[in-house]
């Protein structure tokens, strides 16, 4: 798929190496103006991006200097009205990605080395069709089909298990935990962390793979060999990058968890933590005043999480463009 | 390798002495669900399950098979094949478990979004309606309008950036940009919808402001990190070869762009808008707080709540009335659409691709 991309070319004409004065590129008002759109256009990024952050600060400064009083549940700061919605933010997208990282990987594999040449590519169609679903239809299938079908099953873990902390009851009567959204949320990473991964293992030297093989290796020893350590920082930044969409993702953790204020670290109980997200969405309807503004703050800290986890994700992936023989 | 226990006939292939046959795995996996079904089909009759488990059946039985083949490979085959074999087995596995949800989730939705998928559902708005009847037009044409504005924005900014990066962008600033695009992709959704909140409500000075343009804005925030990638791929496979020789016959560069280098592209960049529009569409949480929810059509998009196909997927869900049933019927129908919008997008965004992509490589 992503060879090795052409360099761009440089505009200016070949110039005689005898030449005793350079020839210089006529400019065109034709060409300034292009090119300075061009210039603008990028900009524009800039300035959005500058935008977004300043305005969601202006707007956040009143919930940060406002009377506890006034914010919903009246805690006794914003920040312990905030804390336990970034803990179950991070809760909730850690737990997806414990769930979908290994299976995305497995994906990963079986498309890139061991379905047949023929079948991989629509077989990897199949995967992105995961991705075209809107979050909004996977949050009403998380809640009436998924839900009511684990139930009975957390029923019998917590009978057989409920002694782990975590895994201790009561029981949800409808299913509708934490442990459900998280596996909602690994469901709706998978085709990213799959296709960043799939598109790595793809990468890796032929040579090195075809060597392996030559020396008696089995296919698993291959990819254990060559495949798996070529493509190990490609698999670390394809993970945060799904990490970074499981923390902002909105509607299916609103639909589906049911949520108590507070936070704990219990799987199948039905006292849940919120998501900042979700939290956002549920509440923003009706909120008014100073409680507009303790949302869009919290928004604020959800932009800078996620923008610091979908940064490191970006520094492995180009350092290790810069640094690999692949391309 | 331990070869030792092959029933050996008089004559060995060399290639495969050592090795299980063909068609053990498969015969193995039949023989685990059989055992399973067996042992789930005693517990029925025994009166400790009221119906026959199905499901405890294929995944037992599926866990006793990567079980069984591991042992049995290892007994005939050593440990290194074994390994091979069972990482093999999960591998596969792990494929299917990805398939499940996917088409459980296709499956109810077409099954519970077929009750209201005929013609009331798309030619009647929710004005007026408690209960039964009614439809998601509104919505509809508010995604259609909202959607196309947000395409409109960043089709034109996407489009030059892309150029820029490719064609002008040199040191610094591009590269500050080409980060920039990056970071934008991971732009939670709900946050672009805050930031358009946060941008009308003090540029305009209305507090609780809901309005379908700012919508746009907010899915655009969205949409131009993907148009900018998709299209800079699309320029960068364009071949040098077809610049230098329109720069070789003295055209200026700003028209090699447009009529050399956007032409060739031109179906590859079309599909990225069509995907990026796809990714777009179905965006609940920002168009929740800035274009709101509504019962009524409304065509202005510069003023008043402005309803869309997700959100009305939403409230149809969150907030029933008295017959709880024709809501929810209502909801899954407008998310069949949606989904069949989706789906028809990136369907034609694959079939532009490969109809209209140009045929290089001579």
């Amino acid at each position: 798929m992503t060879t090795a991309p052409p360099k761009p070319v440089d505009a200016k004409p070949p110039v005689p190496a005898a030449a005793p004065e350079r020839i210089k590129a006529k400019q065109r008002p034709g060409d300034v103006i292009f090119s300075t759109s061009t210039i603008v256009a990028g900009g524009l990024i800039l300035a959005i991006l500058a935008l977004v952050a300043l305005f969601l600060i202006v707007q956040s400064i009143p919930a940060f200097v406002a009377d506890p009083a006034e914010i919903k549940g009246s805690p006794s700061s914003f920040w312990a009205y905030v804390a336990p919605l970034v803990g179950g933010t991070i809760w909730a997208a850690f737990l997806a990605l414990l769930m979908a990282v290994p299976v995305a990987i497995g994906i990963a594999l079986f498309i890139s080395h061991y379905a047949p040449r023929r079948l991989a590519a629509g077989l990897g169609y199949v995967v992105d069709l995961l991705a075209a679903v809107p979050s909004v239809v996977f949050g009403l299938w998380g809640i009436t089909v998924l839900a009511p079908f684990v139930q009975p099953f957390y029923s019998t873990v917590v009978d057989i298990f409920g002694w782990i902390p975590i895994l201790a009851g009561p029981v949800s009567g409808t299913g509708r935990t934490i442990l459900t959204v998280a596996i909602v949320l690994a469901v709706m990473i998978l085709p990213i962390i799959t296709a960043l991964s799939r598109e790595v293992f793809l990468q890796t030297p032929r040579l090195h793979e075809e060597a392996a093989l030559a020396l008696g290796a089995t296919r698993w020893e291959m990819i254990q060999m060559a495949v798996l350590p070529f493509g190990r920082p490609g698999i670390i930044s394809a993970s945060m990058l799904g990490l970074g969409r499981a923390l902002g993702e909105t509607m299916a953790v609103a639909m589906v968890l049911s949520v108590s204020g507070g936070f704990s670290f219990d799987l199948l109980k039905s006292t849940n933590p919120s998501t900042i997200a979700a939290n956002i969405a549920l509440n923003f309807p009706e909120a008014h005043g100073v409680g507009v503004n303790v949302l869009i703050a919290s928004g604020l800290i959800l932009f800078v999480i996620t923008l610091i986890v979908n940064s490191i994700a970006r520094y492995i992936i180009n350092r290790r463009k810069a640094f690999s023989g692949a391309n | 390798m331990t070869t030792t226990t092959v029933p050996a006939p008089p004559m060995t292939n060399t290639l495969t002495a050592g090795k299980l046959p063909k068609a053990t795995p498969w015969l193995l996996l039949v023989g685990s669900w059989i055992v399973m079904g067996v042992i789930f089909g005693l517990l029925m009759m025994a009166g400790v399950t009221a119906d026959f488990n199905i499901v405890g059946t294929i995944f037992f039985g599926t866990v006793l098979f990567v079980i069984v083949l591991t042992v049995v490979s290892r007994l005939y085959e050593g440990v290194r094949r074994s390994k091979d074999r069972m990482v093999t087995s999960l591998v596969s596995l792990a494929f299917i478990i990805a398939l499940l949800p996917l088409i459980s989730l296709l499956f109810t939705t077409i099954v519970n979004g077929a009750h209201r998928f005929d013609l009331t559902f798309f030619t009647y708005t929710m004005r007026n309606i408690v209960g039964e009847g009614g439809g998601g037009l509104h919505a509809i044409m508010g995604t259609l309008q909202i959607t196309g504005w947000a395409t409109l924005i960043s089709v034109p900014i996407g489009l030059l950036t892309a150029i820029y990066l490719v064609e002008y962008g040199r040191g610094t600033f591009a590269r500050a940009i080409t980060f920039l695009v990056d970071v934008m992709t991971g732009i939670p959704s709900i946050v672009a919808g805050l930031f358009a909140f946060a941008f009308f409500a003090l540029l305009t000075g209305v507090a609780g402001i809901r309005f379908g343009f700012g919508g746009a804005v907010a899915l655009s925030i969205l949409m131009i990190p993907v148009v900018v990638r998709s299209t800079e791929e699309m320029l960068k496979l364009v071949p040098n070869e077809l610049r230098e020789a329109s720069f070789a016959l003295g055209v200026p560069k700003w028209l090699t762009i447009v009529k050399v280098v956007l032409p060739t592209s031109i179906a590859g960049i079309t599909t990225g808008v069509m995907l990026a529009i796809a990714r777009v569409i179905g965006e609940t949480a920002p168009l929740l707080i800035i274009a709101g929810f509504t019962q009524s059509m409304n065509y202005n998009m510069f003023n008043e709540r402005v309803m869309t196909l997700p959100v009305f997927v939403y409230t149809q869900y969150a907030n029933p009335g008295s017959d709880a049933q024709a809501y929810l019927d209502r909801a899954w129908t407008g998310a069949l659409t949606l989904i069949l919008i989706v789906m028809l997008l990136n369907l034609a965004a694959r079939v532009i691709a490969r109809i209209f992509s140009p045929k290089l490589g001579r």
